[in-house]
């Protein structure tokens, strides 16, 4: 709507961009733009590995007695599906959405510290490259994606799986990409305090960008309890140090309080920007200003607080006392009361609004519904009897799976079909994406439902067969087909980005009538992002542009550098 | 507030977590172990007194530092940050020696709990204190020259990391050294 934003040579194709031209334009790159666009590749191409090790355990867990996999290589998949999952695609992904997209809703020109933004892009990657290169090394992390100690600490290791230094890159692996990611956590908390367009007022910052900030807090103050962690097990494996072992006196749990530590907290930065796409995109395609703006702030807010304070419903059946459980179990109910707020204002945007069923919203849609059924199983797990008989079976994997992918990753999707043409000027195929969306709804309760009944019935997780018990050998099958019809809607959606890329339709500045100012200026964005950045008078900057007659001499001129910090 | 001010304070509260972790988990094995009451044997409290000391003063000397960087003094601000850098130094030369008198007694970081934490602690507070010396030796060396453009704002960065190298000193050494005065 806004042409005059289009930069000059700036054709409405990130092919014809000129700044994205040449291997040495990325390998150089300091601009956030890019750098996003290199974390989405990245993650991308581990999520795909990442889908890969999981098509492998649900090929292994088809049938009862399969001995197709040993038992140690099953514990390598399981393990390093988790670790790349959760450290290597999930945050990176929404990562490079809050990398992406930060600067472009707040009206700036870049991140605060655009060269510290490009190292924590490459600390990733390399820390990713190198947790892998623990498979060539004789075998990698074995133990979960947690890497309980002493199991990954002692001997042990070494004497099971042969040499053991997977444990060793996993570590160093997962410090470099973590040191990215506090960097990360640095550079969007100073962005969003000192670089907001002039009139972009704290409550009037798009709400993407508030969870976001949120979440940087929790990388903040979470990543170091993890990393001290790593450095004790470190030096447990290396100086024979004797933290967490227990012949010397070493306490392995203090390992797991550690852990879950940055654990928990963990868990609510994989999923905080999720809320925050999906707080993007129902109000677009509802039509309707988002519901209770303020009060998606305090419970993000709050969710932040709180998330710091739970770690212990991991640990319910460690024997500690049981004072220490009912506070946890009570702070775990807690936390469900700031994320419900949000699932009831989500349904009240969409109540009377005029809802178009795109596929980003229908994403939405599904995100809402599953995310709910992970939720309430997660508040059935702080009842500590319940955790007691289902801890470690299939009913967990079941409960964070229902959060993580029915959850997450559904927002993540909605967040590509939603800001793909911002990215590439081209929008991806509505015809590939519901295609896409009814494969993956099919294909993931059909794959993750069943898995609640499993844990009921006393299968445990992170084992690599069963034997042929009443039930198992059918939901295991139904739960592996469903896999795969899964894991073919994912497919789905790489073939539409790649086609899409080069063939989609072009997509102008606003396809969806956003209000938000990164539909402000040309997709892709100029390499300084605005021409002019219109004024900030609400939550919907473009709206009132709108209904100012499309008057563009209102908006003043781009001045990233006069922040409001 | 200066954005690299800014960085530097949040940088700082993500360290302070790290370092709460490993003082936590020395707390917790003191607390707890056998060979806790050893301790006493092996911490020389007055020497490294003297050294806290040094330590402690170079956070003055870096406000001087500071303060005459800011109005424009270039040279007694080099002396007051050329007096911090030997403060610093001289502290890790106190932790280098108090290490090797108590390596000679075999307390390494393999024996027990208290060599395992008070190794960890204090060596990760000493590498600290060595990153910071690096950046005070880059600033005096900057300083030097007298075409040098003048950042205020990394003096001001590199004075938040090296209070908070202190701040740090001053709960280590109440709980590691103190401590064992019963």
């Amino acid at each position: 709507m806004n042409n005059e934003s289009r930069a000059p040579g700036n054709a409405g194709s990130i092919f014809e961009a000129g700044e994205y031209k040449g291997l040495l334009s990325w390998l150089s790159s300091v601009d956030h733009k890019q750098i996003g666009i290199m974390y989405f590749v990245t993650s991308l191409f581990f999520f795909l590995v990442g889908v890969s090790l999981a098509m492998v355990m649900r090929t292994q867990l088809i049938k009862p007695d399969h001995h197709w996999l040993s038992p140690e290589t099953y514990n390598q998949v399981f393990s390093m599906h988790g670790t790349t999952m959760v450290f290597l695609a999930i945050m990176p992904m929404l990562i490079a959405f809050m990398v992406y997209f930060t600067p472009l809703m707040i009206g700036a020109r870049d991140v605060a510290f655009p060269r510290m933004n490009a190292l924590s892009y490459w600390l990733y990657l390399m820390g990713g490259l190198l947790l892998y290169f623990g498979f060539f090394t004789g075998g990698n992390l074995a133990e979960g994606w947690s890497a309980y100690a002493p199991l990954t600490s002692s001997n042990y290791t070494k004497s099971l799986y042969l040499t053991g230094t997977g444990v060793d890159y996993w570590i160093i692996g997962i410090l470099l990409s973590g040191a990215g990611t506090i960097m990360t956590a640095i550079n969007i908390l100073v962005t969003v305090a000192g670089l907001r367009a002039p009139s972009m007022k704290l409550t009037r910052i798009p709400l993407f960008v508030w969870m976001s900030s949120v979440n940087a807090v929790l990388m903040l103050l979470a990543l170091p309890a993890l990393n001290a962690a790593l450095v004790m097990l470190y030096l447990d494996r290396h100086l024979n140090a004797l933290f967490f072992n227990t012949a010397g006196g070493g306490k392995p749990l203090l390992w797991e309080h550690y852990f879950w530590f940055f654990g928990h907290p963990e868990v609510y930065i994989l999923i905080l920007p999720g809320f925050g796409i999906v707080s993007e995109v129902i109000p677009v395609f509802s039509r309707k200003p988002i519901f209770g703006y303020a009060f998606m702030a305090i419970a993000t807010v709050a969710i932040g607080f709180l998330s710091m304070g739970v770690w212990a419903h991991h640990m319910l059946a460690t024997g500690m006392n049981f004072t220490v459980y009912y506070v946890f179990a009570l702070a775990t109910m807690l936390i469900a009361i700031p994320t419900g707020v949000k699932i009831f204002n989500w349904i009240a945007t969409m109540w009377g609004g005029s809802i178009s069923f795109d596929t980003a919203m229908l994403f939405c849609i599904a995100f809402i519904i599953q995310f709910t059924v992970g939720g309430l199983s997660g508040v059935a797990f702080a009842t500590v009897p319940i955790d007691w008989a289902l801890t470690h079976s299939h009913f967990v994997v079941a409960h964070f799976h229902y959060t993580l992918l029915g959850g997450t990753v559904f927002t993540l999707m909605a967040g590509f079909y939603y800001w793909f043409p911002k990215i590439t000027g081209r929008m991806l195929s509505e015809k590939l994406g519901k295609i896409q969306f009814w494969l993956m709804v099919t294909g993931f309760n059909g794959a993750f439902f069943p898995l609640f009944f499993e844990g009921l019935e006393g299968m445990p997780r992170r084992v690599y067969t069963y034997p042929n018990l009443p039930y198992l050998a059918g939901l295991n099958l139904l739960a592996s087909l469903s896999a795969y019809v899964l894991a073919l809607g994912i497919l789905v959606f790489f073939v539409n980005l790649i086609v899409s890329l080069r063939k989609g339709k072009p997509a102008g500045d606003n396809p969806w009538g956003g209000w938000t100012l990164e539909w402000a200026t040309s997709s892709p964005p100029p390499p300084h992002n605005f021409d002019r950045i219109p004024p900030v008078r609400s939550i919907r900057p473009l709206l009132d542009l709108e209904k100012a007659g499309r008057s563009t001499d209102a908006a003043v001129e781009a001045s990233p550098e006069e922040g409001n910090g | 507030m200066s954005r690299i001010r800014m960085a530097m304070l949040l940088f700082v509260a993500s360290e302070a977590v790290f370092f709460i972790m490993l003082i936590i988990a020395y707390v917790v094995y003191h607390a707890t172990s056998p060979s806790a009451a050893d301790a006493s044997r092996y911490l020389d409290i007055q020497r490294t007194g003297v050294f806290t000391a040094c330590l402690f003063s170079s956070s003055l000397t870096m406000w001087r530092a500071g303060i005459n960087f800011r109005t424009g003094r270039r040279r007694a601000a080099l002396v007051w940050l050329l007096a911090t850098i030997a403060l610093g130094t001289a502290f890790l030369a106190g932790q280098g020696t108090e290490y090797a008198s108590m390596i000679r007694e075999n307390v390494i970081i393999s024996r027990d709990l208290f060599g395992t934490t008070f190794f960890t602690l204090t060596g990760f507070h000493g590498l600290h204190v060595f990153i910071g010396l690096i950046m005070l030796g880059t600033l005096f060396g900057t300083g030097l020259r007298r075409d040098a453009v003048s950042r205020p704002e990394a003096v001001e960065g590199i004075t938040i990391y090296w209070h908070f190298v202190d701040a740090v000193w001053a709960v280590i050494f109440p709980v590691v050294y103190l401590w064992v005065l019963r």
